[in-house]
């Protein structure tokens, strides 16, 4: 018996918190106790795992005893469980950031208790999402991560929030669909959703369908993931949702997309026959989101524009589809979870402290709270990519993968990617010249809790209650632990780039994946590179 | 046993209806569309399981052929499931649109509007005087080093020219590009 038998117990302990927080639905205390206590459960239990695949090595459970390729699999690899780790600490922290606010601001409205089993089975359907080693529950991991943002993006049901949510839904389930009508034709053209299997089947058929089914899912989960021509949803529906909401969003949602992708690509559909396709996306996702970066003053909508402009990024290593670039790729995934989410929330802190996350109404909080200055400048500093942060390396990594590639096309993904840098650096600085710089009575209309004496910048007055917390430890704590994540990042930069990239030849090599599934004898095929039969 | 084209051009239609419904603007009529949609992709399920064949009973005395293919049958059961649970949201988020609205269709985003009407010019970035923020303020200088003459200051806006006064003014709440927030401040 592995240590790998207990990664269903990811998918489990999560679930298990949402049925118990749901039956504590009136008692808060008990439930932010038993959320948090399970979360951080499932947290060590990843670590284990990804301690466990750390050196190579993949592993698959066959759930009920149904032997594959019937029944269905979770498959743990490196690639996985760092998803897995990256993923769950990252939730973690947002839910204690949530339960501060909660706390601070003592809501004790209905749909405030429904966040805490929501919440769980998100993180439940992320993490069925990694392991699943079958396409068909990679879809039901999915549908359960949707549902439950769906309920999450429109908590308390206010104007703005039905308004975004609303196309948020619409948007997700039309790419469901989509993935599920690639489900069908792949399964009408082979026999079989188990992705093993997949590997070995798909190889066979001929090119005309496999382009076809190739598209199909890339699109499903380019829609999913935020790429170009399919991210015109995000900045629309993101920045309306509670800051912790949209901080887990943004870090962990097109992830799954983006893992998917990474999936697609390597074990189903190896070679290049998109490869250009995906680089021209790449480099549009990059240039386009970051120039719509600029063009905003509320911050969340310029973090939701960068977010979309960084998925480029990924693609763009996906697309080289060398072990070093898929190597940055991973390492890249890893980085902007933590960096996107701890912006997100150290957003969330500048609303509640300046009155309103709008460059326009910001001025002077580098003075009011040094503190917020500092978490707002590292993470700010990381995504723009400034040495010595793990931003900076994972760009460098892809920038050298690019190059050692070296036709047009990646040297133009190269250039593109150091411009999108740069008008990254130029958007997170504007911010910081106007909400943290400038002088509070320099501001257009600045919010009136800025220009008040400050004596205590813990407390301030708002409308209808006083003496509320502005900045509550545990919402400063755990957007610090975050930062500190982010730095770590940075610290251990040489050991995870290592795995990231003995990860990526493994998914580049298939040979452990399949094995591990199907057995040792599985007839593996050879790379079809180049396109050719 | 033949390929039941009924259930295929069934699928087809629904599907056509389905794109079709989604393209309105009433949020019911997207409803609709959404759920036409489920149900051709769960036809279409159904469609690759193969030809129809007997009920998946284990029996010895069976030939294996004769048998229906279940595995579909479990996708579709789930997928249906899936929809439900969808279906039944969105009506909830549609009833609330009409509580809070009084209409059944999508809404413009009113931030988009905002940014899309905004003037190129920026009263702090761009104004040929730069608006002073600094502590050492440059009071004699143009932006170009240049002395300040005595003809106010332009700026191109619109494709017209007008005083940068003015163009600051327009950032400023009250004037006709900065729609006001639900909350009153400026969203």
């Amino acid at each position: 018996m592995s240590i790998a038998s207990f990664a269903p117990l990811a998918v489990v302990l999560p679930i298990l918190g949402a049925a118990l927080t749901f039956l504590l639905i009136r008692h808060s205390h008990a439930q932010r106790a038993v959320s948090i206590a399970l979360l951080s459960l499932t947290l060590l239990l990843e670590c284990w795992l990804l301690a466990s695949v750390w050196g190579g090595g993949t592993e698959a459970v066959n759930i009920g005893g149904w032997l594959p390729p019937w029944g269905i699999v979770l498959v743990v690899d490196q690639f996985s469980s760092l998803m897995l780790v990256v993923s769950s600490a990252v939730s973690l922290a947002v839910l204690v950031y949530a339960t501060g606010q909660g706390m601070a601001d003592g809501d004790r409205d209905a749909p405030v208790s429904i966040f805490h089993p929501t919440y769980l089975i998100l993180v439940a359907g992320v993490s069925n999402a990694f392991l699943s080693g079958d396409l068909f529950n990679l879809y039901v991991g999915f549908e359960i991560l949707l549902t439950a943002s769906y309920v999450l993006m429109t908590l308390g049901g206010t104007g703005p929030r039905i308004r975004a949510g609303v196309t948020y839904v619409v948007v997700s389930v039309v790419s469901s669909v989509l993935f599920l009508i690639a489900i069908a034709m792949i399964y009408g053209a082979t026999g079989t959703i188990n992705m093993a299997d997949l590997a070995i089947k798909l190889a066979e058929l001929d090119q005309g369908t496999k382009t076809l089914l190739h598209v199909m899912l890339l699109v499903a989960f380019g829609i999913k993931a935020a790429v170009f021509p399919l991210s015109f949803w995000l900045p629309d529906s993101y920045p309306t949702a509670p800051a912790p909401v949209t901080a887990v969003f943004a870090g962990l949602l097109t992830k799954v997309g983006v893992y998917a992708m990474v999936r697609t690509e390597t074990l189903l559909f190896p070679g290049d026959s998109l490869n250009s396709a995906l680089m021209v996306a790449a480099l549009l996702t990059m240039v386009v989101g970051i120039l719509g970066a600029l063009a905003q003053s509320d911050i969340k909508r310029l973090l939701s524009f960068t977010l979309v402009s960084h998925i480029g990024y990924m693609v763009f290593g996906l697309a080289l589809s060398s072990v070093a670039g898929l190597g940055a790729a991973v390492f890249y995934v890893a980085h902007h979870i933590t960096i996107q989410t701890s912006l997100f929330l150290v957003t969330g802190l500048i609303e509640r402290r300046g009155g309103s996350s709008s460059v326009d109404r910001l001025a002077g909080l580098a003075k009011l709270s040094p503190l917020l200055g500092l978490l707002f400048f590292v993470p700010a500093m990381n995504l723009a990519g400034i040495p010595p942060f793990s931003g900076f390396l994972g760009k460098l990594g892809l920038m050298q993968a690019g190059i050692g590639l070296g036709t047009p096309l990646a040297y133009a993904l190269v250039i593109g990617g150091v411009v999108t840098s740069l008008l990254t650096l130029l958007a997170v600085a504007r911010v910081w010249n106007r909400a943290f710089w400038r002088k509070p009575e320099d501001a257009e209309h600045p919010d009136p809790v800025l220009l008040a004496e400050a004596k205590d910048s813990a407390t301030g007055h708002r409308a209808g209650k006083t003496n509320v917390t502005l900045l509550p430890r545990t919402m400063v704590g755990s957007t610090l632990g975050l930062v500190v994540l982010g730095v770590a990042l940075t610290v251990f930069a040489g050991p995870l780039f290592e795995l990231a990239n003995q990860s990526a030849a493994t998914m580049l090599d298939r040979s452990a994946y399949i094995e591990s599934v199907l057995g040792e004898n599985a007839p593996v095929p050879g790379l079809a590179m180049g396109g050719g039969k | 046993m033949s390929v039941n084209l009924t259930l295929l051009t069934v699928m087809g239609a629904l599907y056509a209806c389905g794109i079709y419904l989604i393209l309105e603007r009433s949020l019911t009529r997207v409803l609709l569309g959404l759920m036409l949609l489920a149900n051709a992709t769960n036809l279409l399920i159904l469609a690759t399981g193969g030809y129809a064949g007997l009920a998946p009973f284990f029996s010895k005395d069976t030939d294996p052929h004769a048998y229906n293919d279940p595995l579909p049958q479990a996708l579709i059961l789930t997928s249906i499931v899936i929809s439900f649970a969808v279906t039944a949201f969105m009506l909830g988020i549609i009833y609330r649109t009409w509580v809070l609205a009084r209409q059944d269709e999508i809404q413009d985003d009113v931030e988009d509007r905002r940014v899309a009407a905004t003037p190129s010019f920026d009263a702090e970035d761009d104004a040929v005087i730069p608006v002073e923020t600094s502590e050492f303020p440059l009071t004699m200088l143009g932006s170009d080093g240049t002395g300040v003459t005595d003809s106010p200051a332009t700026v191109r806006a619109g494709g017209k020219t007008i005083l940068a006064e003015d163009a600051a003014l327009e950032e400023k709440p009250g004037s006709a590009n900065v729609v006001p927030g639900p909350e009153g401040g400026v969203k």
